[in-house]
């Protein structure tokens, strides 16, 4: 096995060479090569990048920032404090060749409880700013067990930072890297989504067009123009806010989950694609694909042999720069024209469906608005309905034709409503089906779904993106169709529970929204209880499996 | 100027707890004028010795410090046979090295002691210390394997 280390501890003058002796002496006993970094104050010579590339894994012994940890990104990685290397060296060494790949007898329990671990590990800091480290999960095998050598080690337990290329299921790794993204985007979606629905409730109250006056909302507008005797006006200036938070959403999330899979390498790349994808209109979605294209290109780039003059300059120039170039500019040719086909597409076939039977088209635009929660489908349903609402009340159509626009418009925004309703009462109710940061975007997504913020529903669906979609469209088909039924009108393109007013047979439309969330809540509790049954019987056919 | 002389060997080194062990090896420093500050030079070990006692297991204290009022690196041994609680989670410390280091750049000393701090891990040179018989033997081991090497 070859093994590169760090040591490094605040004075460097004695532990930093004793960890380096442990680990050198112990590894020679243990006959496997390793080279240690001694970061202290004697001077401190820098493994060559090709050993770093060529080692099977890296140990951090420190007690102080590691220089240059960008040069492991990738590695299976074992972090640990200075002291550990020095008291239990031959112990470290056994941990890093198991975060290696070879096999071990903690393997099984790592893999099965490897997506709580996921979750854990980013609720582990729910407040406060989370350091570069804080929101990365780490596989429970490699942690430090017991209180006693965490508090031994107060810098110790620093997470694993397995390699991309998968031991455990790639899905496990997969989920890690979205719950890392997911962890960071939570508060932006609450901030936005709780400013916007004020938003719309100060300017109901206002009076003067309500909500549906925020609609021509812009910041240079609030900016310039901003009266704080006005309710209006403070009802715009939380509405541009939290349009600004959400416009963060998507690069946020794309931005961390590629930094789940690269470290600080896979910022710039994930948050640029992200901006990218949030820019062409892509949603969540693009978001995660986003934020993989970049993490990993990242990754792969970081791992180059490079020449030595050049590493200097590798994690500030080169790195950033070649990452963000290839993965930039392959997600706006790539990703452009299919998305602008697939929305033209389904703009025209939606507008074909215009005269089918409207209990039909409830159901069509509920499965749209339930899929991707503010990407490209949900917005052609929205757009849809919104040009209807336009064309009506410019009195362009008149008589049947214009009450069904404005039921199209209930219907839309019911469905846009159930998804997040739906997730919050499913994590009131099954809390442990959830996570922790799902369950703190749940108690927000009460709010978000009653002011028809079909985004608060977006944690829950990167987390687990079939089962969440699944659920919420049915539970968004289910109010379209039944908005269709009722009959109900919106005379607002949004707002929620907030513009009930504006709305017409509104008992009846309240109805079809709690039925509608009702189904995505019991779909999505069913879906994963199940999840767990099969995860539970996977642990025990798990760990019967050596024996074979 | 050697790191460490016959005059900064304690053999018979004997204190209530740590900090006052560190004390007793301060003032031999103080005596031979390799500090300029005694009681600034102890308060910048304590500091040290506050973020995480130094204690190693092998029966090792090496409280240390890089400050501005050490004139010259320097290493001051102390023996202690009743040992003192160093902290480590093995048991009480019958080696004690004070390292000094000057405040600024002298990287010939600092890879001195970067290979005493190395020599530590190894239980020969421990014995070899536990058994010397006197402060010029003390002097002769650590010269040998650390300045030598």
């Amino acid at each position: 096995m070859r093994l590169v280390a760090v040591t490094s501890c605040p004075t460097g003058i004695a532990h930093t060479y004793m960890a380096a002796e442990s680990l050198e002496q112990s590894a020679l006993a243990a006959g496997h090569e390793i080279e240690v970094e001694a970061q202290g104050a004697a001077g401190c010579v820098p493994l060559a990048a090709g050993t770093i590339a060529a080692a099977d894994a890296v140990i951090l012994a420190a007690d102080v920032e590691v220089r240059g940890r960008e040069r492991f990104a990738g590695k299976p990685t074992i972090s640990v404090g200075v002291r550990r290397a020095i008291t239990d060296a031959p112990g470290l060494l056994e941990q890093a060749v198991a975060a290696a790949g070879a096999p071990t007898p903690t393997a099984a329990a790592s893999d099965s409880r490897g997506d709580l671990g996921g979750a854990g590990a980013v609720s582990a800091r729910p407040a406060g700013p989370v350091g570069p480290e804080g929101a990365d999960p780490q596989p429970r095998g490699f942690e430090p067990v017991g209180p006693e050598r965490v508090r031994r080690e107060p810098l110790g337990s620093r997470p694993v930072r397995p390699d991309p290329v998968a031991r455990e299921p790639v899905a496990t790794h997969v989920r890690r890297w979205l719950m890392t993204g997911v962890g960071h985007m939570v508060p932006f979606v609450a901030a936005g989504g709780i400013l916007t629905s004020l938003s719309f409730l100060l300017a109901q109250l206002a009076g003067r067009g309500g909500a549906v006056a925020l609609g021509g909302t812009s910041l240079t507008g609030v900016a310039t123009g901003f009266d704080p005797a006005s309710a209006m006006e403070w009802a715009r200036l939380l509405f541009t806010v939290g349009a600004a938070a959400f416009a963060l959403l998507v690069p946020v999330l794309a931005g961390f989950t590629a930094f789940a899979i690269a470290d600080r390498p896979g910022l710039t790349p994930g948050f640029v694609c992200g901006t990218i994808a949030a820019a062409l209109g892509t949603g969540f979605l693009g978001g995660i694909a986003a934020g993989l294209l970049g993490g990993f290109t990242a990754w792969w780039v970081t791992r180059w042999a490079v020449p030595s003059g050049l590493r200097q300059v590798m994690p500030v120039v080169v790195t950033p720069l070649v990452s963000t170039l290839l993965t930039g500019a392959a997600l706006v040719v790539v990703l452009g024209r299919p998305l602008r086909a697939v929305s033209t597409g389904l703009a025209a076939w939606l507008g074909g469906l215009a005269g089918l039977n409207l209990a039909v088209l409830g159901v069509v635009l509920g499965l749209m608005m339930g899929f991707d929660l503010g990407g490209p489908v949900n917005k052609v349903a929205y757009t849809f309905a919104t040009a209807g609402l336009a064309a009506t009340s410019m009195g362009a159509a008149r008589g049947a034709s214009g009450t069904a626009s404005l039921e199209v418009m209930a219907a839309v925004m019911a469905a846009g409503m159930t998804p997040p309703l739906g997730m919050a009462l499913a994590s009131a109710l099954r809390g442990r089906l959830f996570s922790e940061p799902e369950r703190e975007s749940g108690r927000a997504a009460w709010l978000l779904g009653a002011s028809f913020i079909s985004e608060g529903a977006i944690p829950f669906a990167v987390a687990d993106p079939w089962r969440v979609i699944a659920s919420s469209m049915a539970g968004s088909a289910v109010a379209g169709a039944l908005v269709m039924a009722f009959g109900s009108t919106s005379r607002a393109p949004h707002g929620g529970i907030w513009v009930t007013p504006l709305i017409g047979s509104p008992q009846l439309f309240l109805l079809a929204v709690v039925a509608g969330a009702c189904v995505t809540a019991g779909l999505v509790v069913t879906l994963k209880s199940t999840r767990r049954a099969v995860a539970a019987e996977q642990a025990l056919a798990g760990a019967a499996g050596p024996t074979r | 100027m050697s790191l460490i002389t016959e005059n900064l060997v304690v053999l018979d080194l004997a204190a209530p707890d740590r900090h006052a062990a560190t004390r007793v090896l301060a003032e031999a420093l103080n005596r031979e004028g390799r500090v300029t500050d005694l009681d600034g030079f102890v308060a910048d070990v304590r500091a040290r010795e506050d973020q995480m006692a130094t204690g190693l297991p092998g029966g090792i204290g090496i409280p240390h410090a890089r400050s501005e009022h050490v004139t010259q690196a320097s290493l001051v041994f102390g023996r202690a046979p009743e040992g003192i609680d160093w902290g480590a989670a093995d048991g009480p410390a019958n080696l004690v090295f004070l390292i000094a280091g000057p405040k600024g750049s002298d990287e010939d000393h600092l890879s001195v002691l970067a290979t005493l701090a190395r020599r530590l891990t190894r239980p020969d040179f421990r014995r070899s210390l536990l058994e010397a018989p006197d402060a010029a033997a003390v002097v002769e081991v650590v010269q040998r394997e650390v300045v030598g090497a």
